[in-house]
């Protein structure tokens, strides 16, 4: 009895977030954050591939790859770049709110944050349409008989090449495909902490949730960082 | 015991600063694209997309001033291993000369 009482005592004098085996909140927060570093990597490795890949058939099928990239819009690229770099400020802002304990402050940057999420995968989708229509998509339909760049000159491309320009639009479906998947469950995540934000969950002594999705959000952001430059910036000087 | 936890961020100014500076290297890997520079194109652009990713991790992601040093080693070994598996593959990839 006289023990229980104790050990009440010293439940609430620590946060309660704070797990038993862990000696403090720092310690915990560090913990939780080398393991999602620990996941990143492994994320590093999974799309490490897909860029392997891509390197060899690039380095082996130049031509081809040059061609294809310059089907694709760097407008619309870039524009999803930079919504991309907006959505890490607002989730790093997002991370800073929670810290300082804001709670209506943190809940509007991860709504924003969704927001530029979906308006990516818009994009993205505007993208993915234009490659449909115009039998970009590899397969039995696949066509790439008058490709032209943004000037509307035609690329002189050999009838052997086509198979290699199908090649490159493979990777560009399957690496930007994957990127957008990662981001769809990102905005799936940053919803529901959305509303566990909302109904005051986190504190300044627990925000781990907030900051580990904020490290997901920013490796999908850093491996789109590399997509664009590698495929919608193949040899487009004149 | 301590309950005290290191504050890691920085201001709402900096973190716009910093965000500022990544759509300016957008902006800088797409004109340099434009240009003939021969083969250095893609090291550029790679070279670009490198220095955004580096701040990226160290200021967004807090490795920079973190009290958790193994975050370092961990992004290293993540770059590292990467690496071998570039290189590896172009050792061989790059050698068939017979084919």
């Amino acid at each position: 009895m006289h023990d229980n009482e104790a050990a009440t005592v010293k439940h609430e004098a620590h946060n309660p977030a704070l797990l038993h085996h862990f000696s403090d909140t720092q310690q915990q927060k560090n913990a939780a954050s080398l393991g999602m570093w620990l996941f990143l990597v492994t994320e590093i490795m999974f799309f490490g591939g897909m860029f392997c890949a891509y390197l060899i058939y690039r380095l082996k099928y130049f031509n081809a790859f040059a061609a294809g990239s310059q089907q694709l819009s760097i407008t619309l690229g870039a524009a999803n770049t930079a919504v991309l770099i907006i959505s890490s400020v607002t989730v790093v802002l997002a991370v800073k709110a929670a810290e300082a304990g804001k709670r209506k402050l943190l809940v509007s940057y991860l709504v924003v944050t969704v927001l530029l999420g979906m308006t990516f995968l818009t994009i993205k989708g505007f993208e993915y349409r234009e490659k449909f229509e115009r039998h970009h998509v590899p397969g039995p339909t696949f066509q790439f008989t008058e490709p032209f760049n943004d000037n509307g000159t035609i690329i002189p491309l050999q009838p052997d090449e086509v198979p290699h320009a199908q090649l490159f639009f493979a990777l560009y479906f399957v690496m930007t495909g994957m990127h957008a998947l990662h981001m769809v469950i990102g905005c799936g995540l940053f919803s529901v902490l959305i509303v566990l934000a909302w109904r005051g969950h986190y504190s300044p002594g627990y925000y781990t949730p907030i900051e580990n999705a904020g490290l997901y959000w920013h490796l999908v952001d850093i491996i789109w960082i590399y997509l664009f430059p590698l495929l919608y910036l193949i040899s487009r000087h004149s | 015991m301590s309950d005290k936890t290191e504050h890691t961020t920085h201001s709402q100014l900096f973190y716009i600063a910093i965000g500022v500076g990544l759509l300016i290297g957008t902006i800088t890997t797409v004109g340099a694209a434009f240009v003939n520079l021969g083969p250095f194109n893609p090291i550029i652009a790679l070279l670009i997309a490198s220095i955004k990713a580096v701040v990226v991790v160290l200021f967004f992601m807090h490795v920079k001033g973190s009290s958790e040093k193994l975050t370092g080693a961990v992004v290293v070994s993540g770059v590292f291993f990467f690496a071998i598996l570039v290189s590896l593959s172009l050792a061989d990839y790059l050698t068939r000369s017979w084919q």
